[in-house]
């Protein structure tokens, strides 16, 4: 398999994970977000989930230098938590509250045809586009 | 909490956790949706690959509805543009300012022990439920 194919397949798994989970539906995240409200703490064990079963991999895998594919791995260096880290991670905060929709959710949402998915998704492409374009 | 599905939320958390790192083993590269997204609009390498994980958001959902689902899959969002389209705006935007969203940041991150990615987590999700419970006292609901 090379790398597209991979890629596709891993969307697809996580496409079915996502569905799954419940976090394609809005109201579920909102229900999350919702903390004072008939609160549902679903969205947790998703994270959890996902996050203890690929956890002990990135461990094991921590000094790997190459893919299985061959690529150079290349992780996010540490950085220091900056103003972009603490700004972009509150006004993204905003977004998820006014609507539901995180970026996988928002794009594995197409496949219910509602164009309101689409409005969004060209919103969210517009708001990369326009940070690509002013902030380094 | 009668909304409350901690057994589909768990399972479908694992199948993503396996996506994340079976995608990590084979390519090297962690499965951040907004990164994703922004290289398959803008990159110069890998693109199509990048375009093919998209792809792969739509069908695997298309592929559960139409063949493993026996009830129809629920799905209720707001059809107000005054919410849809500043805060599709701001997800895009913040999640690029910030480094990353609720995969890259929410498990890929949270997943590697990076400090930066759990204080992310802690602010979305806190700011997500500031601006939830605000707009409740203003009568929006969902």
């Amino acid at each position: 398999m090379n790398d597209k194919s991979i890629s596709l397949l891993c969307g697809i798994i996580f496409g079915i994970g996502l569905v799954i989970s419940g976090m394609t539906n809005p109201e579920k995240v909102i229900g999350f977000l919702s903390i004072t409200h008939n609160w549902d703490a679903s969205l947790i064990f998703v994270m959890g989930g996902a996050i203890i079963t690929a956890g002990p991999f990135f461990y094991f895998f921590r000094n790997k230098e190459f893919s299985a594919l061959g690529d150079k791995i290349n992780l996010p260096a540490k950085q220091n938590i900056d103003k972009k880290l603490i700004l972009g991670s509150s006004l993204f905060g905003v977004g998820w509250g006014l609507v539901g929709l995180c970026p996988g959710p928002a794009i594995s949402a197409l496949a219910t045809f509602d164009p309101i998915t689409l409005v969004f998704l060209l919103s969210m492409a517009a708001g990369v586009l326009v940070k690509k374009n002013t902030i380094k | 909490m009668n909304n409350f599905t901690p057994f589909s939320a768990l399972l479908g958390g694992i199948i993503i956790g396996l996506s994340v790192v079976f995608y990590f083993y084979s390519t090297g590269r962690l499965a951040g949706i907004s990164g994703i997204f922004e290289n398959a609009m803008t990159g110069t390498s890998k693109r199509l690959s990048n375009l093919a994980f998209l792809l792969g958001l739509v069908i695997g959902p298309l592929i559960y509805f139409n063949f493993i689902a026996s009830t129809p899959v629920a799905f209720n969002i707001t059809h107000s543009y005054l919410l849809i389209i500043p805060g599709g705006f701001l997800v895009g935007f913040g999640t690029r300012l910030g480094g990353g969203c609720t995969s890259g940041h929410g498990i890929c991150g949270i997943g590697r022990l990076s400090v930066n990615s759990i204080i992310a987590t802690g602010i979305f999700v806190a700011v997500g439920m500031v601006t939830v419970t605000i707009l409740q006292q203003f009568g929006v609901y969902l």
